[in-house]
């Protein structure tokens, strides 16, 4: 909500943004030098500044700006006004690691150097001797930069800009990534770090122990073994799992596939299961392979009369280079670096979309998974998802299956271990895809972390009461992969990490060195900040309510829906053992034939399983399904257009809603409060729950925020509305109705 | 679907059941071709306001209720096939086409269904009233007087010193399309306005649509000036243009907003119409705001229309969407009404708003520029106002646009301006979420009895027809029905803050595609509980709790002013834990 012109018009906040023209400030004496320094982070090291340095402000069109030191560091590249800025103090939702005019060298996209007007992409030969008038900076998390480096010693600029793009651009090792500088420091009370592990444990479950695995199969009721010969990683070097569950009889199965095992994802709870696995493309010995494969889906399949499905999502789906390219297309749409493009390109807005095939990559991944939860809850078979690696699609499908079927892993902490399961202890590369360092071999980088976070966000977005955290929460979390100082994100694989770790430890005391997880949010943001990333409208379930629903269910239904209609058991007393062998002998054939062969097929499919969901009443707690047809896959709007002020709508979108629900929550929780008092007054005790800590929120005046709220904060800009330029450019009605009248002569009259 | 469980079930007693019901027998005669789940077999039933079909063979019990007033076609489809079977298409206003299969009737009575439907879906062609006529329910409060304009204009605050309300078009006499209270600078006398009359196109002549509070800087609404390729001038017209200039003292410029394109209102000039020269009229200075006619419009929906029903192909969903220009056209016109409205309220500078006539772009964009500037317009009664004045009594031609009634499909007066205004009204509240003080489905009921011909609130042309024809007399107004249970069409989360201006943001980006609307018939894109559902159960919650608060401690003090230590049987305590995680 906006206050009333005659209030904005009249605010005479003072402007702490120097408005000059770059043509001005040469009129202008020197401005007079301020030593200035960033507040520099433990382990932080000062490499290079200039000043002065304008930055552009993105708001306008005219090219102004603030002036002030650019510094890089071992860190970040920051930018310090010369002017103290009081707003970044007053922020609710500031980040303790990097401001908004820091960006973290991971984080850093693309370097472009303006020369002669000309825009050009800075790689590693063109940094050599000259250096440009203008660094525009690309970020992984979509901000643009603007420097103008002409104002500033000549000799100055050049070791700015040499040293920007020498830290950012050039190949380096995984040693010099922050994290390991900033980890060396002495942590302030090591004493604390047990006490710390104990409150880990009842957090987010790290999937770094045998007890977490069984704990999570306990809680699944998984009719599967731990096994834990690979726990030094002897068994298989390349495709680590440090404790990986499996059937009983498949032990035996991975000495024969000595590189690659299947791996236990998660339990239904009418016993069948989900599993992933690495395949190796088929090569000469094809009867081996065969053999494998046999072994394996025998191994998934064994333990019960279930049939197993095998999925190969490298068939499939896109290929992780096409998921890149897809993403690299997509992004470019929001990086926009001053209004006039933006206007531009918001005329071919859908096309360029669709043409980027992002959406429909997601669309995709959404319909994969809901194949797969078919199979595991209508047809209660096994499945086995397959993929090269293993690692990669395997851990997007597995983690969006997981959050379908499992309300558990719609709670913050149960996201965050279903996050460390599949995909830290699961062994995504993180550090290839998301070249954290900056490798040259493009081959092997691809945003599939992200992609899985969008997938999580279309379930948000459409069903948003049955998540615990919010879509900050997953866009906070879409950039701290990005930041240096987490260990969560860095390595390749479990197994990776531990011998890096092993390798680094003797520069830190004996201890093995360990960097704060990204799960400890308090590194980033305090406690107040963190209320963002909670849902005010996820619906907790109630209790008692959960103990007759598990009560019921397991057991009875496992027989009624045995295979699937087409093997119906041939008599109404049950499966003694002759019976299975042959209906296992059917099963077989089956297994083997690939699931879902044609490509148009599972959306056919897929689409009556919806719609008889659908038709259901709506239980938050139970399975829930993405609607994926054309007009319900959306762009994640607060990821993409924080940072475009042209977008942003004062005092309207979602900032609006969650203050009204925030008033509207503390006024039920006071009442509650009222009446227990009064009722403990009476010594009747009623609802034991207990309270949980006022998650609430207040925003101040919310007719002050900007949809952008929490992230971009729209400064200085007085109320003034957004008014297009160059609408006409293409809406050119071709044909001759443009040019006709509006009336025809004609009069109806009413009867 | 809701509109039906609204207004049907309170019809039927009052419908006449002037029907044609397929025999109880052959209930199975007919097939419904649902393009979402197939074909349906079940009863077909028309009474002269609506058409039924049920299906009972079937679960969930599959039906279709929808009034004969949202036909806009009904016709036969193929010759009869080999097996005697008729199929007949109806193409609906609301987004939607129906097909009926049934056997070729043996008897006279079944050969019916086809000729009641082109009787009673278009009584005026037929010579019969529209049912709006014969509808006699009666609400508890009387929609007819929801808009007052002597009330209105006070409450905007009009300044006597430099505006009057005229009576020269009491009669419609100056413009039967206007209404017949018109506010005018007070310098200018109504001799003066007879002859401006003559100046603009069918007579609409620049008159007050709403004034500033504060600043007094006036939204002024019109038709084009008649300039033809002389250049032809009016002094009357250019001195009632300085007055209103001169009215408010802010600011010593105005700007006029031309909504069409350039090029069509210089091809104007041609027909005798045209745009204000600058010249003439200075100090003025003229925009204009690239907005099409309603042929383009009519054009963008039937597009809209292909690509959204029944299916959606979904690997090119997005430039399908962009090929139907509908959201681009929804972009310039709230792009128009923000240039108004912004230099209304950041330029302090009066402005004059017209198309070509004056009734089509010119209400979208006066109006949504109010609802911009005014948060009176917001609210669920004033919205019903800003209807009543800026689309009813000045004359937007509901009759033509809609085609009420009329056989007429292909009447190239036909066009969904109306519809479009309400789109970029809930693109509105879209993006404020909490500024509009009624919901989704207020905005959906209004589409929905549009077509419906339920109520009298948009029948005709003009007001001028409207008293012509009775209509407040005979007719129910829309207002009564929702005002009667205003419950239904309130937004949970509705803050009211007096003086907000709303300044939305038009980029495409932020534009959607009203799904709940256009794609309502596609059972897939329906939502199983919507979020607002949530919203409402919060707010229940709230006032449950107060309510047991308030009886607890009533209890308590009657319980200390007794004094006595007996304890009349407490209610029971039956508070579930809020389900939400606060």
């Amino acid at each position: 909500m906006l206050s009333l012109g005659s209030v904005g018009a009249k605010s005479t906040k003072p402007s702490f943004v120097s408005y000059v023209t770059p043509e001005e400030i040469k009129l202008e004496k020197e401005p007079p030098k301020i030593e200035k320094h960033p507040d520099l982070l433990p382990g932080e090291v000062e490499f290079c500044c200039a000043n002065p340095i304008l930055k552009y402000t993105q708001d306008d069109l005219s090219q102004r700006g603030i002036f002030g030191t650019l510094f890089c560091t071992n860190f970040r590249v920051t930018f310090i006004s010369d002017e103290k800025s009081q707003e970044e103090t007053t922020k609710t939702f500031k980040n303790k690691l990097y401001g908004e005019n820091d960006i973290p060298l991971m984080c850093v996209d693309h370097i472009y150097g303006v020369y002669d007007e000309k825009k050009k992409l800075i790689t590693g030969g063109l940094v050599k001797n000259k250096y440009p008038s203008k660094m525009i900076i690309h970020c992984k998390d979509l901000r643009v930069f603007q420097f103008c480096l002409t104002f500033t010693k000549e000799e100055d600029a050049k070791k700015i800009f040499q040293g920007i793009a020498h830290h950012c651009l050039e190949e380096k090792s995984l040693k010099c990534v922050f994290a390991f500088s900033y980890s060396g420091t002495p942590s302030p009370g090591t004493e604390l770090s047990s006490c710390r592990e104990m409150q880990r444990k009842r957090e987010t479950i790290l999937f770094d122990s045998p007890e977490d695995w069984t704990q999570e199969m306990k809680r699944t009721r998984a009719n599967c073994r731990l096994v834990t010969e690979n726990e030094n990683f002897e068994l298989s070097q390349r495709y680590i799992i440090r404790h990986f569950t499996a059937n009983i009889s498949s032990i035996k199965c991975y000495y024969y596939l000595n590189y690659k095992v299947h791996i236990w994802c998660w339990s239904h709870h009418s016993g069948c299961a989900l599993f992933k696995a690495s395949l190796p493309p088929v090569t000469q010995e094809d009867g081996d392979f065969q053999k494998h494969l046999d072994i394996m889906i025998n191994a998934v399949a064994h333990n019960y009369l279930y049939s197993a499905k095998t999925e190969d999502l490298s068939e499939s789906l896109p290929t992780i280079q096409d998921i890149q390219q897809s993403y690299n297309k997509f992004k470019q749409f929001f990086l926009i670096e001053n209004s006039t493009d933006f206007w531009l390109s918001d005329v071919k807005w859908f096309s360029s979309l669709e043409s980027s095939g992002w959406l429909d990559i997601i669309r995709q991944c959404l319909q994969k998974a809901v194949e797969v939860v078919e199979c595991l809850e209508k047809d209660n078979t096994n499945v086995l998802i397959t993929e090269e690696e293993g690692t990669d699609l395997c851990c997007v499908i597995s983690s969006l299956v997981q959050i379908m079927l499992d309300p558990y892993y719609r709670t913050l902490m149960g996201f965050q271990s279903l996050v460390q399961k599949e995909w830290v202890a699961g062994c995504h590369a993180f550090l290839d895809r998301c070249n954290h360092l900056h490798q040259k071999d493009k081959e092997c980088h691809s945003p599939i972390f992200l992609l899985f976070l969008e997938c999580v966000w279309q379930l948000v977005q459409q069903h948003s009461p049955a998540f615990q955290f919010s879509e900050t929460y997953l866009t906070v979390l879409s950039d701290s992969v990005d930041v240096p100082v987490f260990s969560t994100f860095l390595f390749n694989s479990a197994h990776h990490r531990e011998s890096v770790m092993k390798a680094e430890s003797p520069l830190a005391q004996s201890s093995p060195l360990s960097c704060p997880t990204v799960w400890d949010w308090s590194v980033q943001f305090d406690s107040k900040a963190q209320n963002f990333f909670f849902n005010p409208l996820y619906s907790e379930k109630v209790k008692h309510e959960k103990a007759v629903r598990k009560a019921h269910k397991p057991k009875h239904q496992r027989q009624l829906s045995l295979p699937s209609t087409a093997f119906k058991p041939p008599s109404k007393k049950g499966f003694f053992k002759d019976e299975t062998d042959s209906l296992k002998k059917m099963l077989r054939v089956k297994r083997l034939s690939r699931w879902m062969g044609s490509p148009d097929s599972p959306a056919a499919t897929t689409r009556g399983f919806y719609e008889s969901w659908q038709q259901r009443p709506l239980d938050y707690h139970g399975l829930l399904l993405p609607c994926l047809d054309g007009p319900a896959v959306r762009v994640w709007m607060q990821r993409y257009l924080r940072w475009i002020p042209e977008v942003h709508i004062m005092g309207g979108g979602s900032v609006a809603v969650m203050t009204k629900l925030m008033e509207l929550l503390s006024q039920v929780q006071d009442l509650k409060c009222v009446l227990e008092q009064r009722d403990s007054s009476q010594a009747v005790k009623l609802d034991h729950r207990p309270y949980i800590q006022h998650r609430l929120l207040s925003f101040g005046s919310s007719g002050r925020l900007s949809s952008s709220f929490p992230f971009a904060y729209s400064r200085n800009r007085s109320f003034k509305p957004i008014i297009p330029t160059g609408l006409m450019q293409s809406l050119m009605v071709s044909d001759s109705l443009a040019s006709q009248e509006d009336e025809a002569s004609s009069f109806v009259s009413l009867v | 679907t809701r509109s039906d469980r609204s207004s049907g079930t309170r019809v039927s007693d009052t419908e006449l059941r002037y029907v044609f019901i397929v025999c109880v027998s052959t209930a199975k005669d007919v097939t419904y071709i649902c393009p979402f789940i197939g074909p349906v077999r079940g009863s077909l039933t028309v009474t002269n306001y609506r058409l039924f079909f049920r299906c009972t063979d079937r679960e969930p019990v599959f039906g279709l209720d929808l009034p004969l007033g949202v036909l806009s076609r009904v016709e036969k489809i193929g010759a009869a096939t080999s097996r005697g079977d008729v199929s007949y298409g109806l193409v609906c206003k609301d987004m939607r086409n129906l097909r009926f299969v049934h056997k070729e009737p043996e008897d006279s009575l079944k050969k019916s269904v086809f000729e009641v439907l082109m009787k009673f879906a278009f009584p005026v062609s037929n010579n019969m009233s529209l049912f709006a006529f014969e509808y006699k329910q009666v609400f508890p409060e009387n929609g007819w007087r929801v808009y007052d304009p002597l009330a209105e204009y006070k409450r905007q605050g009009l300044a006597k010193e430099s505006w009057r309300i005229t009576k020269v078009n009491d009669h419609y006499e100056l413009c039967d399309s206007y209404p017949a209270a018109l506010v005018v600078p007070v310098t200018i006398t109504d001799e003066e306005l007879r002859r401006v009359s003559s100046f603009r196109a069918k007579g609409r002549i620049p008159v007050l649509s709403w004034i500033h509070p504060e600043s007094q800087a006036a939204v002024v609404r019109a038709s084009q000036p008649m300039v033809g390729q002389n250049g032809r001038r009016c002094k009357e017209d250019e001195k009632l243009l300085q007055a209103i200039m001169d009215a408010n003292a802010q600011s010593h410029k105005m700007f006029i907003f031309d909504a069409r394109p350039s090029v069509n209102a210089a091809a104007n000039k041609m027909k005798g119409g045209g745009y204000e020269s600058e010249d003439a009229y200075q100090n003025a200075e003229l925009v204009f705001l690239d907005i099409h006619n309603i042929h383009v419009m009519r054009e963008s929906l039937r597009k809209l229309k292909e690509v959204v029903y029944p299916k959606i192909e979904d690997s090119h969903w997005l430039s399908n969407l962009e090929s139907t220009h509908w959201l681009e056209h929804i972009k310039l016109i709230l792009a128009g009404a923000l240039r108004i409205a912004d230099k209304v309220e950041s330029g302090k500078t009066s402005v004059v708003v017209h198309c070509s006539d004056g009734w089509d772009r010119t209400p979208q964009l006066t109006s949504l520029a109010l609802i911009m500037l005014d948060s009176h317009y917001r609210t669920i009664r004033g919205f019903q106002i800003l209807l009543e004045k800026e689309w009813l009594s000045f004359g937007h031609r509901f009759q033509q646009r809609v085609g009420h009634g009329d056989k007429n499909h292909t009447d190239a007066d036909r066009s969904p301006i109306f519809l479009q205004f309400i789109d970029c009204v809930w693109q509105m509240t879209r993006q404020f979420p909490a500024a509009f003080e009624f919901n989704e489905y207020f905005l959906i009921t209004i589409l929905d009895q549009l077509y419906s011909c339920l109520f009298g609130t948009f029948l005709c042309n003009s007001e001028q027809q409207r008293l012509k024809e009775e209509v407040p007399k005979h007719t129910v107004s829309l207002w009564s029905f929702v005002n009667s249970q205003l419950e239904e069409f309130v937004n949970p989360l509705y803050v009211h803050y007096p003086s907000h201006v709303l300044f939305p943001t038009v980029g495409i980006r932020h534009l959607q595609l009203w799904v709940t609307y256009y794609i309502r018939w596609n059972p897939r894109m329906r939502p199983q509980e919507p979020v607002h559902q949530c919203y409402k159960e919060l707010l229940a919650k709230r006032a449950e709790l107060q309510k047991r608060v308030e009886e607890l401690q009533r209890e308590a003090a009657n319980r200390t002013a007794s004094s006595s230590s007996e304890r009349a049987g407490s209610p029971t305590r039956s508070i579930t834990p809020v389900q939400t995680y606060v």
